[in-house]
């Protein structure tokens, strides 16, 4: 025994003993080696409490040696990155570790919510569903509350997680899935055909239960067999070896997810590397070699610390070195459970007996093995003692006696289920072997995916190697590799027997199958007795496999429990549906790099710095940031500044970046001919050199965008749309031109990034610009009158584009440059301005000067709004079909009493007006069967001092002049308000034609 | 998933919008019934249980609209053809003295 490691073997396992690795566990240091997990450093120290059980507190131990473990988790790190629920049997040790038991206050060894245990007779299946449903009042107030801080197990931090995680893609022909016998085996003869091979295992070592054996494969060692696999397999070429890497989910055509824990082994996060890496796999073929889980047998108090699965004894003993017990007890229907008496006895611990349910005739050719230890045939556990540990176990022998060993180790062998998970994920189902007395996969497993070895019940190493092998040479036919000459090495090929046993009836006293969520087999029978007669139905009542550990150890054993109890056969029976993740991911993982700001892309426009430079205030629009407005030196509010620029817009002029808005270039022989049919206006009447207003309907008749189309040329034309809308247009017309009219002339392009876009406006506009543009174009009002557009140059001979369109309601025009000249430009417009006072305006103050004009945007084109609705009627060609045109003539649609747009100001001088607000009329009760419309947009107007709204009213267009209440609930207000036009400022258009 | 994108190859599902039902088509406008005929073809879905066509929008790829036959029960895709390919593949042949479109 080594110093300080109490159970430490003096020799064997595959730990570095030379390497010594300080840990912590619950505030004690620890000192274990590398190549230890947290499970097998705590064993080898002697530590058989780890934890509290989920609803009963009840002492726990390490029960398992991977991932399926049911008890042993705990919390790892301190601070910001504590992790909870690990499980220690899959935690590697290094150097700092620090971990800490869950599910106890104030001490794992002193927890006062074991009291939950004496109460363990009210707390059955069910309880929380009978108890807490009355008054219903107090389930929020105090029931949950309660028994939220009583129940759960460990905990987050609540703080932003510190580390990295990204995500990451591969493909390949075959994808192994397990890299023990059988997974080495396939890769290794896969690989050798020429495949592009992925081999991924969720232990940090690859050699699955070769490890955890002491047998041999080919005359070697079988873990060095497997160590040899494997640098055989990372040294080619066309093989990616991944370890600590466990493939958790099966999705449709051959994509598989796959969680590597690059980091979570080593003492710091290294610099440029994620703590875990999220893969998708995508493989032509995948071989699933994921083995086998043992499973316990459930009888009375069978969840002390110390009992344990009899595979993971072995694990602890030969590949750890770590003693889980001084004296040990097995108790097994099979004859695998043997291999662990017999591997204790080689390793020199001791076997206090050998307890195996069969009759002296089954098990006479395994009697060597046992030595000195006494052998009990038609064996029975009905007990355990022990406080904080096993201490003595009670079976009844062959001939019904009681009989009490002491022992401070259970190692128990049900028999093993083949980890069919993977061949359910897509909805297969697995079928029932009575041979081996377990379910097998299904012939519903995904497309692609074949299975070998113990996951497709072939128990012996041989059969697992043959399998292997046989499984990737049929892939490499289907995929037209060669086929390399293959040998099967040697192995044990020993048949499994065994008598399945799943409760021990004759035990009294709780007898548990879900260890991690405290479910008993009289929970089953519970549940059964309320008449819950699907296994699904049973796992919801009961909670049974609804853990972190999904059941992986109590799934089986439970569902032949209930199918004693309904008289059906366990196949009849079935098993729940199986669904991704195999093992828990951390969302984080999931999340990768897109959190924070980095969840959604910012997208700057070429005049940001600028804008930055003179201290705008910036806003999210779509996936823009836009200047909301750009305030001075001793201005106090918001309001202040867009106000003044609102006034100085209309006073002198003032500048807007409008690079945002969707552009899109359309070219093409049938461009007239597709806009037509895209817009409800008609654009090929307009000439060359023209800008028109257009409007987009969705094909059932609603207002889906709108926006300017400007003809530069015959067969070229530039489309605007929203800035929010932009990509929603694009997939539109593309959908339009591909799926409807594919025989039209037209290409489209999106430049919406192409172009750096600014609009000036006001009074001063034009003059501004003749400073701008070259002096050969001609932009006097005749010349290049309102709506006029063209190709111009500006600047001494930067191309550009001319429009003379106006949101503001100003004379105005829009100017674009190519994006590499959007910097330079806005300078030299500013530049260009500054005789003027020239002011950069925001998106507040483009936003008041639209409501002063009544120009919708997207909140009056909200999707439930028509063109007739917005007053746009017209705008619908009566002499050409478009799309949603014919929606847009439905009876409801073209009804007289529609809520239509209108304008609305308050009736009381000063009052606020708020958007969301809806119209009642005076005198009238406030409530839903009295709504006559909304108000959509307001702002205070600088322009005429006072608050103005635009909102949809029924009949609206017909009733200016009449006064409604604006009701806003929400926002507790309640004002009168008169209907009027929506074109507030100028609304005979004049400004603009100036 | 998977989605074989006819002019880019097979590529994740992740790249794709998906739209719906591939078999409508836009009716004519001009025609009698048009208001019923556009109402089925805005609002009437089969939806299958078993093998289907359907617009996806490689929107992150080609730009393509394309028309995959895929399972709805098993989510097998057996094919795409781009949807400029299938609609004019479903144009009844022009008649002779049928003049321009």
């Amino acid at each position: 025994m080594s110093g300080g490691q109490p159970n430490r073997l003096a020799e064997g396992g595959l730990v570095q003993r030379d390497r010594e690795i300080a840990f912590h566990f619950d505030g004690r240091r620890y000192h274990g080696h590398a190549g230890d997990t947290l499970a097998s450093a705590l064993i080898a120290n002697g530590v058989r409490l780890v934890g509290r059980s989920f609803k009963y507190h009840r002492p726990r131990g390490v029960f398992t040696a991977g991932s399926e473990e049911p008890n042993a988790l705990v919390e790892l790190g301190r601070g910001a990155g504590r992790d909870p629920n690990s499980r220690a049997t899959v935690t590697e040790l290094h150097d700092g570790l620090v971990a800490s038991s869950q599910n106890r206050f104030p001490s794992l060894g002193f927890d006062v919510l074991a009291f939950n245990d004496l109460l363990a007779p009210f707390l059955a299946a069910g309880f929380y569903y009978k108890t807490f449903m009355w008054p219903a009042a107090f389930w929020e107030k105090l029931y949950e509350p309660v028994i939220r801080r009583a129940a759960g197990l460990g905990a987050l931090s609540g703080k932003a997680d510190p580390d990295a995680y990204e995500k990451a893609t591969a493909h390949c022909d075959v994808l192994i899935i397990g890299a023990g016998p059988a997974g080495l085996q396939a890769a290794l003869t896969a690989a050798r055909g020429g495949a592009r091979v992925i081999l991924a295992d969720e232990d940090f070592v690859p050699g699955g239960r070769l490890n955890g054996e002491r047998m041999e494969i080919a005359r070697t060692p079988a873990h060095e067999w497997a160590a040899k696999a494997a640098t055989e397999l990372a040294s080619m070429k066309n093989v990616r070896l991944l370890t600590r890497t466990t493939v958790f989910g099966a999705y449709d055509g051959g994509t598989y997810a796959g969680l590597e824990r690059v980091a979570d082994h080593l003492p710091a996060v290294p610099p440029h590397q994620p703590r875990q890496r999220l893969w998708r796999f995508v493989a032509r073929r995948a071989i699933l070699c994921a083995g086998a889980t043992e499973r316990p047998v459930a009888f009375a108090d069978n969840d002390r610390p110390g009992v344990m699965l009899a595979s993971a004894v072995r694990t602890y003993v030969n590949r750890f070195a770590a003693l889980p017990g001084r004296s040990t007890i097995v108790f097994t229907c099979n004859d695998d459970g043997w291999r662990t008496a017999g591997d204790l006895i080689a390793a020199g611990g001791a076997v206090e007996a050998i307890l195996d349910t069969r009759g002296a005739e089954d098990i006479a050719h395994l009697r060597d093995i046992a030595g000195d230890a006494p052998v009990f045939t038609r064996a029975r556990p009905i007990g355990t003692a022990g406080h904080k540990g096993l201490s003595a176990v009670t079976f009844l022998n062959a001939n019904d006696r009681p009989v009490t060993l002491s022992a401070d180790c259970l190692a128990i062998s049900g028999g093993w289920n083949p980890n069919v998970h993977l061949t359910c994920h897509r909805r297969g189902r697995p079928v029932w072997n009575d041979r081996i007395a377990a379910f097998v996969p299904g012939s519903d497993a995904p497309p692609g995916m074949v299975v070998a070895g113990a996951a497709a019940g072939a128990f012996s190493t041989h059969g697992a190697l043959a399998q292997g092998t046989e499984r990737a040479l049929e892939v490499l036919g289907d995929l037209g590799s060669k086929q390399p000459a293959s040998g099967i090495p040697d192995a044990e090929d020993a048949p499994y027997a065994i008598q399945p046993v799943w409760h021990i009836t004759q035990s009294k006293g709780r007898a548990w199958l879900d260890l991690q969520n405290d479910v008993t087999v009289k929970d089953v029978e519970v549940s059964h007795a309320e008449g819950f007669r699907s296994v699904e139905h049973m796992k919801r009542y009961t909670t049974l496999g609804m853990a972190t550990d999904q059941g992986k150890t109590a799934s089986v054993p439970a569902i032949a429990v209930m199918a004693n109890l309904t008289g059906r056969s366990i196949a009849e029976t079935g098993t729940t549906i199986f669904r991704p993740p195999y093992t828990p991911v951390a969302i984080a993982a999931f999340a990768g790099g897109l959190r924070g700001r980095a969840f959604r892309p910012i997208r700057l426009t070429p005049a940001h710095d600028w804008s930055k430079e003179q201290g705008a205030v910036f806003t999210e629009a779509g996936l823009w940031l836009r200047p909301q407005w750009y305030p001075r030196r001793g201005e106090k509010s918001w309001r202040e500044s867009v106000d003044r620029e609102v006034r100085q817009t209309r006073r002198s002029v003032g500048v807007n970046d409008v690079s945002t808005l969707g552009k899109i270039d359309v070219k093409g022989a049938d461009a007239a001919a597709f806009l037509d049919r895209l817009y409800t206006n008609t654009m090929s009447t307009l000439t060359v050199g023209k800008v028109r207003y257009g409007l987009m309907l969705r094909e059932d008749g609603f207002v889906l965008d709108d926006g300017t189309v400007a003809r530069l040329g015959d067969s070229h034309y530039l489309v605007t749309t929203t800035t929010a809308n932009a990509g929603l247009v694009m997939q539109h017309v593309d959908y339009c031109h591909q799926v409807h009219w594919p025989e039209l002339d037209v290409h489209m392009v999106s430049v919406s990034d192409q172009y750096a876009q600014f609009a000036i406006a006001g009074p001063n506009a034009r003059k501004v610009l003749r400073k701008l543009v070259d002096a050969r174009f001609d932009i006097a009002n005749e010349a290049f009158p309102y709506m006029a557009c063209g190709e111009i140059t500006v600047c001494g001979g930067v191309a550009a584009r001319l429009f003379r369109i106006s949101f503001s309601g100003e004379l105005a025009y829009e100017v674009a440059v190519p994006a590499r000249h959007g910097d330079a430009m806005i300078r030299a417009i500013m530049e260009a301005g500054r005789e003027f006072d020239i002011v950069p305006y925001g998106l507040e103050a483009l936003n008041v000067m639209r409501i002063e004009k009544g120009h919708p945007v997207g909140s009056e084109l909200n999707g439930q709004t028509t063109a007739g609705d917005l007053g746009l009627a017209r705008m619908i060609s009566a002499k050409k079909d478009c799309i949603g045109k014919v929606m847009a003539g439905r009876p409801a649609l073209t009804d007289a009493d529609r809520m239509t747009l209108a304008g609305f100001k308050p009736v009381a001088e000063g009052e606020e007006l708020t958007a969301g607000a809806h119209f009642v009329g005076i005198g009238r009760e406030a409530k839903t069967a009295h709504d006559e419309g909304y108000m959509t947009s307001v702002c205070f107007s600088p322009s005429l001092g006072h608050f103005i709204g635009l909102g949809f009213i029924r009949r609206g267009h017909q009733r200016h002049g009449d006064k409604v209440r604006a009701v806003d609930a929400v926002r507790g207000r309640d004002i009168e308000v008169e209907i009027c036009s929506p074109h507030f400022v100028d609304p005979q258009g004049e400004r603009l034609r100036g | 998933m998977r989605l074989p994108c006819p002019l880019c190859g097979e590529r994740d599902h992740s790249e794709f919008v998906y739209r719906g039902d591939a078999n409508v088509v836009r009716p004519d406008a001009e025609a009698p019934g048009a208001q019923r005929a556009f109402h089925e073809f805005v609002h009437l879905r089969a939806n299958p249980a078993g093998w289907h066509k359907e617009h996806w929008y490689h929107e992150m790829g080609c730009r393509s609209w394309i028309v995959v036959e895929r399972n709805t029960l098993t989510h097998e895709v057996r094919g795409a053809v781009t949807a400029a390919e299938h609609t004019l593949a479903r144009r009844p042949a022009p008649v002779a003295d049928e003049g321009g479109r």
